[in-house]
């Protein structure tokens, strides 16, 4: 057993409104700067819909991602070695800022300045990149809450295997259906960007597994780009650099969430520790697809577990991890509830963000959009739902049904629950029904109820300390470092000659 | 200035200024400002056109300058391989299908850094002059390729000669007497090459990536010592 830490993190769909506000947040400390100015480190996308850049997760367009050899070895889909090479002059599956957007602001001086005329002046689009007047054809969420449905929503890769009725019905005249889906760097466990990079600028940090990458190292061969399934790399067209999310390390290491987290206006973010087996990783990885999820659930160790304090010491694992890891939040919604889930776990690259599907558009079917009545089979209407299962199971299953089934059916029973506790129109016989039906005990619930709403900061982040005086004591001088400040990158990250 | 004294300049003195600026340059660049270390790739911003002039340029030029190593590290190996007319036909016309690939290349770039906007935007003032330094560079040495044939033979017997006596620190410009206007041309040329090599985004090529081939497929970077017997 070779314990790790990892800062992981979980995305409660249900909660989540659609704000941007964690965007806005990661712009503005982040990607406010020329060249990352289309960057969106967190963005938030609906769901059907084709996403940021428009359908990242479609792999055979972007070539993301790892994939199994019929001889059961793990390859990276584009991006392997001898590929790299061959196409270091010209990435064929490289998205160029077309698939993004082209950045634009406004010359908001017409509007002063404009000469007298017949009709009201305008801001004119400028272009970022060009400075030219730019006609816009299309920005980040231009598929925002379904607009331009059908149109962009039908190209959503999830929709596959969906069946011509179930595609209509998800876009029919009021009964149209979708959900948000706020999305960062998954910091994976075996990410394809690492991988891929040939100057070794990207790295996973050995102590909370926070994936960044070297600005000093980069060179520009932009393999990451094409490597990362989920695109959550991105060049940076004027310092010829690639750049990504940091997890706002500069904050975690401080005991502060990310911005987006401490952002967050639904409070649908959780960030903590998971202790897991390194050394089991490569062999969950190469899992057959209908059990990737419960391969990477197994690789993340019980922190209560003797053992497994005993061999996370051993691995260097300081007690203080180890403390946080016993509280966090990402634990009991991951192992423990198996509420949830990776977002396309067959990437293969073992994502440390996980999302607990939205549940609420998937009650509203039955009886012409109100919560349905009560029946024998309690959970039919999961399997009936305006969102088929299909799709969600697409997105966070694999392809499986299975895993979502069970996150949706234990948030009903949960949700049932408490409507006899606080209501009281449901009787306990049937709460109690439901709740072993859907594997799920009261004490459980309880829990998962006050996780879910009526959860403190404290409750949802679980930071553990960086220690990083240790690492500087161990390199250098820690008297040289006594007034200094910043994060010891000196030169100015001017684009070069 | 007679044209000795120009020789003298340009082929005794210019190939040392520029060996050392080389030198100086591109370490002293890598150790102050390894930021600006980069390919400067500007595929993200135009991905079409991008193709058909940088795979062009960049397999043509790999292909001219292995010949040129080739010719210049073991020049009697190339005489032996050209005693056979046939095996010479086919080295020229191979090297003369390089060039002519890397001209198109080149020419494909200048016209996309040219007429795409965006492309641009990102092209410096040093970028047009390096441009400028290889169109003049590719092209002559097409030129000399097509009027003054078998180079790779007198190239064994001339300029690796001369370019040996550069790095032994005797410049023995009799070789350099005879050469016509144009081969003078296209070795100056290259040391003006040299000279704004690292100062230009030409040092993307000292960067290549190497250590990918062999590395184990994850990087992990620790930040606090490991106790003993953990790998990376």
């Amino acid at each position: 057993m070779e314990v790790r830490s990892q800062i992981a993190m979980v995305f409660h769909l249900d909660k989540c409104i659609g704000c941007h506000t964690c965007s806005i947040a990661c712009k503005n400390i982040w990607t406010d700067r020329k060249g990352a100015e289309y960057m969106w480190w967190n963005n938030v996308e609906t769901k059907p819909g084709t996403g940021f850049p428009t359908e990242w997760e479609n792999q055979e367009k972007y070539g993301g991602g790892w994939q199994r050899t019929p001889g059961g070895d793990l390859q990276l889909k584009s991006t392997d070695k001898r590929r790299v090479v061959t196409n270091i002059f010209h990435h064929p599956h490289q998205p160029s800022m077309d698939d993004y957007y082209e950045p634009w602001t406004y010359d908001y001086q017409n509007l002063f300045n404009a000469p007298e005329g017949q009709d009201q002046p305008t801001a004119i689009p400028i272009s970022m990149v060009t400075g030219e007047y730019i006609d816009i054809k299309a920005g980040p969420n231009w598929d925002d809450d379904l607009s331009g449905s059908p149109v962009y929503a039908e190209n959503d890769p999830n929709l596959a295997g969906l069946t011509e009725q179930q595609r209509s019905q998800l876009s029919a005249i009021e009964r149209l259906v979708f959900f948000y889906f706020p999305r960062i760097c998954n910091h994976c466990l075996n990410p394809a960007c690492v991988a891929a990079c040939p100057s070794g600028a990207l790295y996973k940090r050995g102590e909370d597994g926070i994936v960044l990458l070297d600005q000093t190292r980069c060179r520009g061969w932009r393999s990451c780009i094409s490597a990362c399934p989920y695109k959550k790399v991105y060049y940076n067209w004027s310092t010829g650099k690639s750049e990504k999310c940091i997890l706002c390390f500069p904050r975690v290491e401080t005991g502060q969430a990310p911005a987006c987290f401490h952002s967050c206006v639904g409070r649908i973010r959780y960030l903590g520790v998971l202790l897991y087996d390194a050394s089991r990783l490569e062999e969950a990885a190469k899992s057959n697809p209908e059990d990737l999820v419960e391969a990477q659930r197994s690789l993340i160790l019980d922190p209560h577990d003797p053992a497994v304090i005993e061999a996370a010491r051993k691995s260097g694992v300081d007690d203080a991890v180890i403390d946080a890891a016993q509280r966090s939040p990402v634990y009991q919604f991951v192992k423990v509830w198996k509420l949830a889930l990776p977002p396309h776990i067959e990437y293969r690259t073992m994502p440390m963000l996980f999302y607990v599907p939205p549940m609420a558009p998937v009650m509203a079917q039955r009886n012409g959009g109100r919560v349905d009545g009560i029946s024998q089979d309690f959970f039919h209407d999961i399997d009936d739902a305006r969102v088929p299962m299909q799709f969600l199971a697409n997105l966070f299953g694999a392809g499986h049904e299975a895993p979502v089934r069970y996150a949706l059916r234990k948030q009903k029973a949960v949700r049932w629950y408490r409507r006899m506790l606080t209501v009281g129109d449901v009787s306990q016989e049937t709460a109690s029904r439901m709740l072993r039906e859907a594997d799920c005990s009261p004490e459980e619930a309880d829990a998962i109820y006050q996780l879910t709403s009526l959860c403190t900061v404290d409750d949802r982040y679980v930071i553990p300390p960086a220690h990083r005086e240790e690492a500087i004591a161990m390199l250098e001088d820690p008297m040289e470092h006594k007034q200094g400040a910043g994060f010891g990158f000196i030169a100015r990250p001017a684009r070069g000659e | 200035m007679s044209s000795t004294a120009i020789d003298l300049l340009v082929f005794a003195v210019l190939p040392y200024v520029t060996l050392v600026v080389f030198f100086l340059g591109t370490v002293g660049r890598y150790w102050n400002r390894p930021f600006s270390y980069s390919s400067y790739s500007s595929q993200f911003l135009e991905n079409r056109f991008h193709f058909w002039a940088v795979v062009p340029f960049h397999y043509g030029i790999l292909t001219v300058f292995a010949g040129h190593l080739v010719a210049f590290l073991v020049p009697r190996s190339i005489l032996a391989w050209n005693a056979q007319p046939v095996r010479l036909y086919i080295l020229e016309a191979s090297g003369l299908a390089a060039g002519l690939l890397t001209l198109v290349g080149l020419v494909g770039i200048i016209l996309r850094r040219y007429s795409e906007p965006k492309v641009r935007i990102v092209t410096s003032r040093m970028d047009w002059t390096v441009y400028a330094l290889l169109l003049l560079q590719v092209t002559t040495g097409v030129l000399v390729a097509i009027f003054h044939p078998w180079g790779s033979s007198w190239f064994a017997s001339v300029a690796s000669p001369y370019l040996w006596s550069l790095f032994t620190f005797s410049p023995d410009l009799a070789f350099i007497a005879g050469m016509p206007w144009l081969v003078k041309l296209h070795i100056g040329g290259a040391f003006a090459l040299f000279a704004v090599f690292p100062y230009s985004r030409l040092v993307h090529i000292l960067v290549v990536p190497n250590p990918y081939l062999w590395r184990r497929p994850q990087v992990v970077r620790w930040y606090r010592p490991r106790p003993a017997g953990r790998g990376v």
